[in-house]
């Protein structure tokens, strides 16, 4: 028995791993061999296969052309620009809705959550034919503050975190602060806004990495492609003229994943931790 | 792209004729390799969170490697997969290295029998690690006296995670189901990045877009969106029923458990009694 359960343990660390390996193999692929590409001149990109290791890892002429040709300052700019408005806006709203939600029972509570809940089911896409009818009336098309505003509305998710944050927060804080003759805009600013700060940070993680990676609606609204474009549309210059000069255009997915790479590594248990709580509230 | 025209009132018009164009429906059928796709991508999840779970050598490395796919933006995402997949690239020589001839292998976006395979592929290669990352959270709050438990009585790594693990994680993977059943009626980004829709990959979503923001029949695509979400909440709602009817059956299997458990305790008892009597003789 005893060799038989050695076996077996054996045996189970041996597919346990070979799996992961395998998996992340599959999962790393298509962005390594990206990687590889982008750093190989024209020369070798025509005449080597594409997983051959390039000459030289210092080689950074296609960034550089790659940044040049698709705008990306401009992208940048335009990304940051919407980023932090977003965010700002998004947090504010986003943490008043939930401490009225969590904290004052009134007419409409269950209903406004029931919404929410309703809401989030619709898919996107096929929102955005009436929400573009909107955009065009308000005359938000081109428009980067139209397109902020857009992006501000309510992210149900963070609404989950924050009001699952507002449940461990007890309410003897507010009761003793009313006692002590705060108004409710003094309680939420002065003693509960600094103590969600741990959600604000998981929350603005998740719909920062959101927004940076949003394409759809930026296309769809943002139209002038040299003004407006965000750094996901500016990629969209590669399509025409430079069909198939991979190495460049490996360059510039290569930059444009970097920030959210950047996030990722130094903010993985936040991403983790937002995503699991959304997910099992929602 | 402007919408141009005054509005007219014609009734059930455009909902009669997304019934009657064949394109609409035709691309409903699609959402079959999405649907297949997300049985794939949630037992690959559920099996990777739970060997991630149990302890792990460098863990948090390849859940990382595995997770990461899922931050990278859509359009970046559609060139990561054009070059993917080009004649003799990427994924042609890493068939090559495992001895297949490149002259056998398809054209893996252009050929119909397979195009949809690919791109179903890259939204579970997208996905995966998000569902992972998931279920691990999920996994992680089941009581780990449990475990020590089972471990006690003997139980293997299968046993635990067939009588531990599923039972607790049940009401999330349920939600996992239902949302990747009803994301796969709404397929949209791995034919609009990758193939634009071509070659007969035009998932519903995408036929819509192009007949909303290209054709601009602005009425007709509405009623296509309103034709899908009644439709995305009727199967929701189906789901739901048919999930509460299956654990119901589960539950109701429980006290019978229970009464057969008893009786073999008083049986093995009685033994033991009878056993202990014959040795008193």
């Amino acid at each position: 028995m005893d060799v038989l359960d050695k076996i077996g343990k054996v045996v189970f660390t041996f597919v346990k791993y070979l799996s992961l390996v395998f998996f992340s193999f599959c999962a790393v692929l298509p962005v390594v061999s990206c990687v590889i590409t982008a750093f190989k001149t024209d020369e070798e990109y025509h005449t080597t296969n594409v997983m051959t290791m390039p000459k030289s890892w210092l080689y950074f002429d296609n960034f550089i052309r790659a940044f040049k040709q698709a705008g990306m300052a401009r992208a940048f700019a335009n990304s940051l620009i919407i980023l932090v408005c977003v965010l700002f806006f998004s947090v504010m709203i986003g943490t008043q809705l939930a401490y009225v939600l969590n904290r004052f029972k009134f007419f409409g509570n269950t209903i406004i959550r029931a919404l929410f809940l309703f809401a989030t089911q619709l898919p996107g896409v096929a929102m955005q034919i009436a929400v573009y009818e909107i955009m065009y009336k308000l005359g938000f098309i081109n428009s980067l503050m139209g397109y902020i505003i857009m992006m501000c509305g309510t992210d149900i998710i963070s609404i989950y975190i924050y009001i699952q944050f507002f449940e461990n927060i007890s309410y003897s804080l507010d009761e003793s602060a009313i006692i002590d003759g705060a108004s409710y805009f003094t309680i939420f600013y002065k003693i509960l806004f600094p103590l969600l700060k741990p959600a604000i940070v998981t929350s603005c993680i998740l719909k920062g990495v959101g927004t940076y990676n949003e394409y759809y609606c930026a296309s769809l609204y943002l139209q002038d492609k040299t003004k407006y474009a965000t750094v996901a549309t500016s990629l969209y210059t590669f399509v025409g003229p430079l069909g198939s000069e991979y190495n460049l255009i490996c360059a510039g997915v290569i930059i444009s994943l970097l920030p959210a790479f950047l996030v990722f590594v130094l903010c993985q248990k936040q991403i983790y931790s937002g995503l699991t709580v959304g997910a099992v509230k929602g | 792209m402007k919408y141009i025209g005054d509005r007219k009132f014609v009734g059930l018009k455009n909902y009669i004729k997304v019934f009657q164009r064949d394109d609409c429906f035709d691309a409903l059928k699609l959402s079959l390799y999405y649907m297949l796709g997300s049985v794939v991508q949630l037992s690959l999840a559920l099996y990777l969170a739970t060997i991630l779970s149990f302890k792990v050598k460098g863990g948090n490395i390849f859940k990382g490697f595995m997770f990461f796919p899922f931050l990278i933006n859509g359009i970046a995402i559609g060139f990561i997969f054009k070059f993917f997949y080009t004649r003799g690239f990427v994924f042609d020589t890493v068939l090559q290295w495992c001895g297949f001839k490149l002259d056998n292998l398809p054209y893996w976006l252009r050929d119909q029998s397979i195009n949809n395979f690919s791109l179903v592929g890259t939204s579970v290669w997208r996905y995966f690690g998000q569902n992972m990352v998931l279920f691990i959270g999920a996994i992680m709050s089941v009581d780990s006296e449990l475990y020590e438990a089972a471990m006690l009585d003997g139980a293997n790594k299968f046993q635990q995670f067939k009588y531990i693990i599923v039972p607790s994680i049940k009401t999330i993977i349920t939600l996992n189901v239902i949302l990747s059943i009803t994301g796969s009626l709404s397929a949209f980004e791995p034919p609009y990045v990758i193939t634009s829709g071509a070659n007969g990959t035009g998932t519903y979503f995408v036929v819509m877009h192009e007949i909303a923001h290209t054709q601009q029949k602005v009425g007709l695509a509405s009623a296509m969106a309103i034709v899908l979400l009644l439709i995305i909440f009727i199967v929701t709602i189906f789901q739901k029923l048919f999930f509460k009817y299956v654990f119901k059956n589960s539950e109701d299997e429980d006290p019978r458990a229970e009464v057969r458990r008893q009786r073999a305790i008083k049986r093995s008892i009685k033994r033991q009694q009878r056993l202990s009597a014959a040795g008193g003789k």
